[in-house]
């Protein structure tokens, strides 16, 4: 089953309830869900402050920060939050450097998420309680997306939540199941990408990154995943500036989106979104099948 | 205790079911053993399965959005919806009526035996999926792959169609007043005559829509796909 949401705030003013307003979502998602919870933020200036990166890591040991800061040029103090499973690290440093000194300083530990504007959490149990543990409600930012686990194919445990941040401030969420991911993992292996795991959204993940890396818009990589994948899925990605779902040619997975002059929602039902301000105003709709939604900021 | 007669209920306010105070079960419960007339449903916020196996005459008002199946399998009922509805609403409907004020999501009125279901919004995909005599009227436009299968009842469709109109369809007639994206394997167009401009009519009239039945266009089986035929080859 699993549940979906994403909001994309369009009205700066807004901001400051963006960690409310997620959670009210999430609320509308948690029965399709119930075993594990993922959870990303845009733009929240106290966890990724402007300047900073940001990394957020599973199975990170206790003095990682310390570890991680002394392997960065000109040791730089790098904070630790901990939130549950979750740790996110931050420091004054560019992405790629914090997240090679993160793999250095503890190679048995995982990033699962990465970027300048971005914060991820992930964990098993039950979505509000991990909503608190992550401090949801506390959150402000333009963006947000979470994913409620109904695990089907893998154990549940925070590894296999969504999320999939393969990318420097990319998400993509994924409700379904690819039936061709092998063979397109290979094909991306032989081009020398890495895998974290055998789950086949992270398949997904990659091939988007890989399209994005290549110079491709959102848009452009969401339909060239159309013509490689088979399988059903609803897809929401998003970026350092953008929003986007898709669905498969037959659209089974279900997803709703509303747009309103202040934010743009999207959500696996209707209910997730009925307590947005202005939903009685918004343009509800249910996306085509095959058909890429974009926005950008 | 005797159920009312139904004077006696009809005389009294309808009963109230506030979700945020009690649960689905519960009314489902009262639903399915009435002890009332007319029910009145608070705060739905989306949920699931509301009056679903609904036998008797009674009326239902659900004030907010429904979620997945609602008023599933309704027998006697009439259920008014007073906002958008999710997956599935009076899916295997028997006979009554089912009214939703706002948009369906998909397989509204999916395997519907009878009754009649009238979306004054629009309907999302696969509206009136694999529909066995269930009349469905819907005031604004159906997403694609509806009436898929069709096997019996009425289709009305005030806006446009999506793509794969009535794909692999058997019976049904399906009426549209707009556009049709692409029409489904073996859904071809179909003369409108006398008979059609009159129970197009009537269904019009049902759901209290007052377009023209000849604004219509009709849409139905070619009939091509009963039987095999010479041109699958031999195997």
């Amino acid at each position: 089953m699993c549940g979906i949401i994403g909001l994309h705030l369009r009205d700066p003013e807004l901001a400051p309830m963006l960690g409310r307003l997620l959670d009210d979502m999430l609320c509308g998602v948690s029965e399709r869900g119930p075993d594990s919870v993922g959870i990303a933020v845009y733009g929240d200036g106290e966890r990724n402050p402007e300047g900073h990166s940001a990394v957020s890591v599973l199975r990170a040991p206790g003095d990682l920060a310390a570890s991680a800061g002394a392997l960065l040029p000109g040791t730089p103090t790098v904070t630790a939050q901990v939130a549950g499973d979750t740790t996110v690290l931050s420091a004054p440093v560019g992405v790629e450097a914090l997240t090679a000194a993160v793999a250095a300083a503890a190679p048995e530990a995982l990033v699962v998420g990465s970027g300048n504007d971005l914060v991820v959490y992930k964990g098993a149990g039950h979505p509000q309680d991990l909503a608190r543990t992550y401090g949801l409600r506390e959150v402000s930012g333009w963006q947000g997306v979470a994913h409620t686990r109904m695990a089907t194919e893998s154990a549940i445990n925070p590894e296999g939540c969504h999320p999939y941040s393969v990318g420097a401030d990319q998400c993509l969420v994924h409700n379904g199941s690819f039936s061709n991911h092998a063979t397109i993992r290979r094909e991306l292996e032989r081009q020398g990408v890495t895998f974290d795991s055998e789950n086949d959204s992270e398949v997904g993940a990659r091939f988007v990154a890989a399209c994005l890396a290549e110079g491709d818009d959102l848009e452009k990589a969401l339909l060239r995943l159309g013509e490689t994948f088979d399988g059903f899925y609803t897809l929401l990605v998003t970026t350092a500036d953008g929003f986007a779902v898709v669905r498969d040619e037959i659209a089974c997975k279900p997803a709703v989106i509303a747009e309103h002059p202040r934010w743009v929602a999207m959500a696996s039902e209707f209910r997730a979104l009925a307590d947005l301000p202005g939903i009685d105003e918004a343009r509800v709709f249910e996306p085509d099948p095959g058909k890429v939604y974009a926005w950008q900021r | 205790m005797a159920a009312l007669s139904r004077a006696e209920a009809d005389a009294r306010s309808p009963v109230v079911f506030d979700l945020h105070e009690t649960t689905v079960r519960a009314l489902n419960a009262e639903l399915h053993a009435p002890t009332a007339t007319s029910y009145e449903v608070l705060h739905p916020q989306g949920a699931h399965s509301l009056g679903a196996g609904i036998h008797d005459e009674i009326d239902v008002a659900v004030r907010g959005h429904a979620g997945y199946f609602c008023a599933g399998m309704n027998k006697l009922g009439r259920v008014v919806v007073d906002g958008s509805a999710g997956n599935g609403v009076a899916e295997n409907m028997m006979s009554g009526s089912v009214r939703v004020r706002g948009d369906a999501s998909q397989s509204a009125g999916a395997t519907g035996r009878g009754g009649l279901l009238v979306i004054e919004g629009s309907a999302s995909m696969r509206c009136g999926i694999s529909m066995k005599g269930i009349d469905i009227v819907v005031g604004g436009s159906v997403g694609p792959m509806s009436a898929f299968m069709a096997q019996a009842g009425r289709l009305v469709v005030c806006g446009d169609a999506g793509d794969g109109l009535g794909d692999s369809i058997y019976e049904a007639r399906l009426y549209v007043r707009g556009s049709v994206g692409t029409l489904g394997a073996d859904c071809v167009e179909k003369p409108l005559r006398d008979e059609h401009v009159a129970e197009l009519g009537e269904l019009l009239d049902a759901a209290g829509l007052d377009h023209r039945p000849e604004e219509f266009r009709r849409f139905g089986s070619a009939r091509g796909l009963y039987h095999f035929t010479g041109d699958h080859g031999s195997y």
